[in-house]
């Protein structure tokens, strides 16, 4: 077919200059990554079609010249046919590709998070002060013996006989949630890793390896595994304080990964240890796990890797059977399950599968947590959710539904000046988070961007530490999996049940 | 030098004697009476550790291995070489499903035949070079998402069909060599034939010398006859696939 250039996609966004108060610095024309602005020998001239709406060169204007606005021309509205739907097939008619995107899910599906409310205590049962009080948010990730034998030494002082298996330390109940060297640059994960280090949580590679300056940071890493099984080897399994088996990723459920060759520079290359060059295609399933048998197999092939230190976790997207499906991840002996509800972002995915596929992480969380103890196994594995949790009060909720501890992704990338436009596939990200283009990367500083990660895990905490204090719960081990301190407001009886939680006024 | 008896052993126990072994500096093991074992050589490192077996393992012998040799002096499992960085394989028998999953370095070298899922998403990287050499037959699901390395097949058995479905699919990278032609309309549309020449025999040379030393085979009986070459058509078969949102 002859190919027309001819499009029928109009600028969604315009970038508009005040040419009164532009003083021609041309700093926007450097700032944006996708090249909206070029130098018309007199004036900053704009491409609108290319503008994302990223938020970068008006942070950056020095003379607040710069405002971008939502195209006034507007298509027809119509609640069936929305502008997306009739963007989307134009694009595809014009390229025949799928559509791709970076992000979670930009549906308006409910955010069952946004219908529970908190309890707190009044008269009968008083409330703490954290500010008076220890209030202890401190979280082992691991599996937790059923029985603890305990016994006498030498001198008469009791000792714990039995030895416990291997567990994370958490100085607070969050970790970073797993973001490769591919789909995020160095500096991105090196601002993780600084920030992991100095609040005592954890990073993860993702499936993109381990490159050599994030090494020093082992302490503060879990390492993936994933099905392309990119720089995974036996010291890199022994380098971090846990090994994650990637099953699945809430953003896009049962399909694979794809880092395109022209991403794969010569340190990727390294890092991932394939060629320069090459797609990093991760296939759909691990294809020597087709069973939860295999699965297992896979467990302890890591655990015989790791000599049995590290704990192993398994991370899979939260989908229909998922109370079930975890019940066989935790027989099958992962000390940990990360569980990432549909709402979740990625580098990458096709839109039909990220706005279509999986369940929210609250649903998911609440059936696996009454699952696992109806089954007398709750002990066996800590329960992790993500799923863009983007508040304190969202991992204080996921808490009390069933979690352990809650992975954070988007949320950190906000930390890093992301404006969530979604565009993270095309590679031109203009605050250096998802790009490996030096010239972008290099803006991103990691200590800056690392301390300001601290601080808002810093502030998180406190606020949780605030409402366990309402709570009158001076330990956060002590809220997890109570859904008798949580309310639900404007849902239905099968959301209710779903949820394991009642009503607010019952 | 040293020989367990692994008769009645569980696995856990007969890794741990192997790590402590090597840890001790022991470079030549002796495995007797192995009856379903799983994990032999699991994340072991040391160039010139050798592993004899003698029985039948378990699955996922070899993987994460970095360095050592195993020999297995008869039929193997599932999972052999599992993503393996070095080192060498040796079955003097048939293998099971998935050989040399994601595997990016060292050779397993196959007697007889090899199941389904063979090869799947092997990768090189600059120096390291995975080789798999398998003499008899396989299974369907051969070198899917093959990124890397080289894999053979011999069909020394001189059976016509040697090779079974979805053969190669989504190939990006690496070559296959056999030895005999195969059907071709059968082939993934990922990749194209080529007859071997001789800068490929040269190449293969040595690896099929070492094949056919390792199970005593005359090495005429091998490389007496042309070989074809399956290579990519493309390293980046999904390029095209997708548009921005
Ligand atoms: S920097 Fe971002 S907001 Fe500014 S023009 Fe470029 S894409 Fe648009
Ligand atoms: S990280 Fe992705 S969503 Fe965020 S600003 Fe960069 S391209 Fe946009």
């Amino acid at each position: 077919m002859t190919k027309s250039s001819f499009s029928n996609i109009q600028s969604e966004y315009l970038a508009l200059i005040d040419h009164n108060k532009c003083v021609r610095c041309k700093r926007c024309i450097q700032n944006c990554g996708w090249g909206t602005y070029s130098f018309g020998g007199d004036k900053i001239l704009a491409d609108h079609s290319k503008c994302v709406a990223c938020g970068r060169c008006y942070t950056y204007c020095p003379e607040g010249a710069i405002s971008i606005v939502k195209n006034p021309t507007v298509l027809r509205e119509n609640a069936n046919w929305k502008e997306g739907l009739i963007k989307n097939i134009w694009r595809q008619s014009e390229t025949g590709g799928i559509v791709i995107s970076g992000m979670g899910t930009t549906f308006k599906y409910k955010k069952y998070f946004d219908h529970i409310l908190l309890d707190a205590c009044q008269v009968t049962n008083p409330s703490i002060d954290p500010l008076r009080e220890p209030m202890e948010l401190r979280t082992y990730l691991g599996k937790k013996p059923s029985r603890l034998d305990v016994g006498l030494d030498e001198n008469g002082e009791s000792v714990l006989k039995s030895k416990m298996p291997p567990q994370i330390e958490l100085q607070t109940p969050f970790i970073f949630g797993a973001m490769s060297y591919g789909s995020i640059s160095l500096n991105a994960q090196k601002a993780m890793a600084l920030a992991a280090r100095a609040l005592g949580i954890v990073m993860n590679t993702g499936e993109g390896g381990l490159h050599d300056d994030l090494v020093p940071f082992g302490k503060n890493i879990i390492v993936q595994v994933a099905s392309g099984r990119f720089g995974v080897h036996r010291d890199y399994l022994n380098s971090g304080v846990a090994v994650e088996i990637k099953i699945g990723q809430g953003a896009k459920p049962g399909i694979g990964g794809h880092l395109p060759g022209e991403k794969i520079g010569a340190d990727i290359s390294r890092t991932r240890m394939i060629p320069v060059g090459t797609d990093a295609i991760s296939p759909a399933p691990h294809h020597d796990i087709y069973s939860i048998e295999d699965l297992r197999q896979l467990i302890y092939a890591v655990k015989e890797a790791t000599d049995y230190e590290k704990p192993v976790s398994v991370k899979v997207a939260a989908v229909h059977n998922i109370a079930a499906i975890v019940s066989g991840i935790v027989r099958a002996g992962a000390d940990i399950v990360y569980i990432d509800g549909y709402t979740g972002g990625t580098g990458a995915a096709p839109n039909i599968i990220k706005d279509h596929v999986g369940i929210p992480i609250e649903l998911a969380l609440a059936q696996v947590d009454e699952r696992l103890r109806d089954e007398g196994i709750r002990n066996e594995a800590s329960i992790i959710a993500a799923g863009s949790i983007r508040s304190s009060a969202d991992a204080v909720k996921a808490i009390a539904l069933g979690a352990d501890a809650v992975a954070i992704g988007t949320a950190a990338l906000v930390v890093m000046g992301c404006h969530v436009c979604g565009k993270c596939n095309t590679g031109n990200c203009s605050w250096g988070i998802t790009t490996q283009r030096p010239e972008l990367v290099r803006r991103l500083d990691p200590e800056v961007y690392g301390e300001r990660l601290y601080n808002l895990i810093s502030a998180w905490s406190h606020e949780i530490q605030e409402v366990l204090g309402a709570m009158g719960v001076n330990s956060i081990e002590s809220l997890r999996g109570s859904r008798e301190r949580l309310r639900g407001v404007e849902l239905t009886d099968a959301e209710l049940k779903a949820l394991g939680i009642k009503h607010a006024g019952l | 030098m040293i020989t367990i008896d692994a008769a009645g052993m569980h696995y856990k126990e007969l890794n741990r004697l192997i790590r402590e072994g090597i840890g001790k500096g022991i470079k030549k093991f002796f495995l007797e009476n192995i009856n379903g074992q799983y994990y032999i050589g699991d994340g072991i490192k040391g160039d010139d550790v050798v592993i004899n077996i003698n029985g039948t393992p378990g699955n996922d012998i070899g993987a994460f291995m970095d360095g050592p040799t195993l020999i297995v002096n008869n039929n193997a499992q599932d999972n052999i070489g599992n993503t393996m960085n070095a080192g060498k394989i040796i079955i003097k028998g048939d293998a099971g499903d998935v050989v040399g999953y994601g595997m990016r370095g060292g050779r397993i070298y196959i007697l007889g035949n090899a199941g389904y899922r063979v090869g799947i998403h092997m990768k090189g990287y600059n120096e390291q070079l995975p080789i798999i050499i398998i003499g008899g037959k396989v299974g369907s699901f051969f070198a899917e998402y093959m990124a890397g390395g080289i894999i053979v097949l011999l069909g020394l058995d001189d059976s016509d069909e040697f090779d079974g479905d979805y053969f190669a699919s989504g190939m990006h990278g690496g070559t296959i060599y056999l030895r005999k032609k195969i059907d071709f309309s059968k082939y993934s549309k990922d990749v194209e034939l080529y007859e071997a020449d001789e800068n490929d025999m040269n190449f293969l040379k040595k690896y099929l010398i070492e094949y056919a030393d390792s199970f005593n085979i005359p090495s005429e009986e091998i490389s007496g006859k042309p070989f074809y070459k399956i290579m990519p058509s493309s390293a980046r078969p999904y390029a095209h696939l997708y548009t921005s949102a």
